[in-house]
């Protein structure tokens, strides 16, 4: 089955899917009202949006510089660095380190970069026991499923649901608290912590004046895994550079109040180096991974290239009304929404993922909700031209062919008129079935019957 | 050719045509034949009027009019602060003396039953432990991580506090590491009034000041108790790190 049959087959289910939908309604009508809060708490949000755009057209557009300067700074306080041009190169650099270090097991923080390099499995498939220790990705990994949503991984499932695997999978009681939820987590990934001999991270920002990684998280789960584990991974993608420390303290505010309105999340935490001489603790090792993966491809394209400038909060998800009916699954990528449909294209090929660009309205809600101010339906409409001209399927272009010369023609346009007007009382009959010619259209909608008479014709009437 | 090569190649080549900076141009109607690119501007200077600092005292405030304020006299910053932490659910308490501290310190120990005690050397933090007179594990230098797991509490100093968002500034160096923070079930904070700096522009700066270039491994944002939502959106304290944070300003 393809990516776009695959999607079309689950979107028609989970579309349908009442339950579903009152889940992702709740969570994100709770969002929208904190979001809104936080929003006025900034005496100009246009502004900071408009600044937040600036700082990140400067770090993309002289990405080399700044990615030298970040790698430079890195490597001398004792960093060691990875560049990875493919997903296959940065899980190679990351097992490599796995297998020299003899690690048995292996705590991870959140990270959509390990998603989108699918490092799980890879570690998985060596005998590495990983676990994840974000609450959402560890409730998810429990399902062996992938995250729901970028920033909110499991936001798909309720409380019950959460219990009846916890008690599955932990053998812990049944409970209906999510406190009570939240504390069996707690205990059993305390004891991984302790004796994980790996921490894995990914990253929020890269610093280039002072060579730091920039981790933000609520839960605290990333500061233990960058303080516990002897030997620590973080995994980035290179569009991550941000020129100046003074960014973060906008860039902050404004990843927390778009992505999940707070004024600011619970942990964000600067890392330039692994334990340095004289501190408490640390691990003796940090090895930083860069990733490309094919993300230069889409650096080439000067139309698109502001898709670079994300900063993965998840806003334009959270507003799509598309994601909102179809969910996160549905689009079958590491990266959903309308960020994840402009992007995975271009990260995984055009022809086996232009379907994405038509999972969008255009009402242009995203493009609005962006702090970074990516333009993102106007890419959706590219990637839906560049798809065309790239290679459009014959039946289109024939079709397209055929009305070119019917508009053309004065006489052709009169009597295609004459025929639906003469034809189409007949279409109930066929209606929705496999002979109705306007099935991809009568199936969800109704076809408005043609006019009596058309303007031209009433307007002869007039003379 | 190495990666690093190949990939800064790839990124040299790709930025050779040059792309709109947002917000000043607009492609309504996208069109396949790009308009011819005009020069790359070097770095820096995409920072237009909104990101350059343009007042050298105190440039993060005055150079961002436009995000949220921390308050400009030290009684609207403590204000703000104690603001956002009762929003975050971070209890804050301020003393006339070191000596009142202490007395609700050891009310706090015995209301909560603390057994152990985890701290690092630092002034502040040295007179609240003798006054403790609590079993007590120095994290300076290095400590077995399941001792330090067992403490009831983990006190801390910080670099600062930041008043536009609640936050507390603690580091690797100056505060016992990275684990001292986060591991035991309750961090408290023991600050002085004059910590207080108004955003967090002020604070990365005055990090900068203190640091740069011998940066501490690790510098973090403590904004509230360990929190997630990911059950139902619903509010828990205390998923991984601290279920408790607590701010003692002193005079």
């Amino acid at each position: 089955m393809t990516a776009a049959h695959q999607f079309l087959e689950q979107a028609r289910r989970i579309t349908r899917d009442l339950r579903h939908r009152g889940l992702i309604q709740t969570a994100l009508r709770k969002y929208e009202v904190k979001r809104d809060e936080k929003k006025r708490a900034f005496p100009d949000w246009e502004s900071a949006r408009q600044a937040a755009a600036e700082v990140k057209w400067d770090a993309i557009n002289h990405l080399d510089t700044y990615l030298e300067d970040f790698v430079t700074r890195l490597e001398a306080r004792g960093t060691r660095v990875h560049w990875a041009s493919t997903a296959a190169e940065a899980r190679d650099a990351i097992l490599g380190v796995v297998r020299d270090r003899k690690a048995k097991s292996i705590i991870k923080s959140k990270a959509m970069t390990a998603e989108e390099i699918h490092l799980n499995d890879a570690l998985e498939k060596e005998g590495y026991e990983v676990v994840e220790s974000d609450l959402g990705e560890y409730i998810v990994q429990l399902r062996h499923e992938p995250p729901y949503h970028i920033v909110f991984p499991a936001m798909h499932l309720t409380r019950d649901e959460i219990s009846d695997l916890f008690h599955r999978e932990l053998g812990s009681a049944q409970t209906r608290e999510p406190e009570e939820l939240t504390m069996i987590a707690r205990r059993v990934l305390r004891q991984k912590y302790i004796t994980a001999d790996i921490g894995i991270t990914g990253a929020n920002f890269a610093v280039a004046e002072t060579g730091m990684v920039s981790i933000t998280e609520n839960e605290g789960n990333a500061r233990l895994t960058s303080a516990l584990p002897r030997t620590m991974i973080t995994l980035l993608g290179i569009e991550k550079v941000i020129p100046a420390l003074e960014d973060l303290a906008l860039f902050l505010p404004m990843l927390a109040t778009a992505g999940a309105g707070q004024t600011l999340t619970g942990y964000n935490t600067m890392y330039s180096g692994p334990r340095q001489p004289g501190e408490a603790d640390g691990p003796e090792e940090w090895h930083v991974v860069l990733l490309d993966n094919r993300r230069t491809e889409l650096l080439a394209d000067p139309e698109q290239r502001d898709a670079l400038h994300c900063i993965r909060c998840g806003a334009c998800l959270n507003v799509c009304p598309i994601f909102r009916n179809v969910g996160g699954h549905t689009y079958g990528t590491a990266y959903s929404g309308p960020i994840g449909s402009v992007i995975t294209p271009h990260l995984r090929g055009l022809k086996d993922w232009k379907h994405l660009s038509g999972a969008s309205s255009l009402c242009g809600a995203c493009t609005e909700a962006c702090p970074v101010k990516i333009d993102l339906h106007h890419h959706l409409l590219q990637n839906r031209r560049n798809a065309v001209m790239e290679d459009a399927p014959l039946l289109e272009r024939l079709a397209y062919q055929l009305f070119a010369v019917v508009a053309n023609h004065p006489t052709l346009w009169q009597f295609a008129k004459e025929m639906g007007r003469t034809f189409q009382p007949f279409h109930r009959w066929v209606l929705r079935t496999k002979l109705d010619p306007a099935k991809a259209w009568t199936a969800t909608r109704d076809l408005p019957p043609m006019a009596e008479m058309s303007f031209k014709e009433w307007w002869r009437t007039r003379q | 050719m190495s990666a690093r090569e190949q990939i800064l190649g790839r990124i040299r080549e790709a930025l050779r045509k040059s792309a709109p900076i947002p917000g000043h141009t607009h492609a309504d109607h996208p069109s396949a034949n790009h308009p011819p690119h005009p020069p790359v501007p070097p770095a820096g200077a995409g920072r237009s009027a909104f990101a350059t600092p343009v007042i050298p005292l105190r440039p993060s405030a005055a150079a961002r009019p436009w995000l949220p304020p921390g308050g400009v006299t030290p009684a609207e910053q403590w204000e703000r602060f104690c603001a956002a932490s009762t929003e975050l659910k971070t209890a804050v308490q301020e003393f006339e003396s070191v000596e009142a501290a202490h007395a609700r310190l050891r009310e706090l120990a015995t209301e909560q039953g603390w057994t152990g005690v985890a701290s690092h050397h630092a002034p502040l933090t040295d007179a609240a432990i003798s006054a403790l007179g609590l079993p007590t594990l120095f994290t300076d230098g290095g400590y077995p991580v399941n001792d330090l797991e067992k403490c009831s509490v983990g006190i801390t100093e910080c670099d600062a506090l930041v008043a536009q968002t609640g936050s507390v500034l603690v580091t690797s160096r100056s505060t016992g590491g990275r684990a001292l923070s986060v591991l035991p079930p309750h961090h408290l904070v023991l600050a002085r009034r004059a910590q207080l700096v108004p955003d967090l522009g002020a604070a990365l700066e005055l990090a900068k000041a203190r640091y740069a270039p011998h940066w501490p491994s690790m510098i973090s944002f403590i904004t509230g108790p360990s929190r997630t939502g990911d059950i139902e959106r619903i509010l828990v304290l205390g998923a991984h790190g601290p279920r408790q944070l607590t701010v003692f300003l002193l005079p």
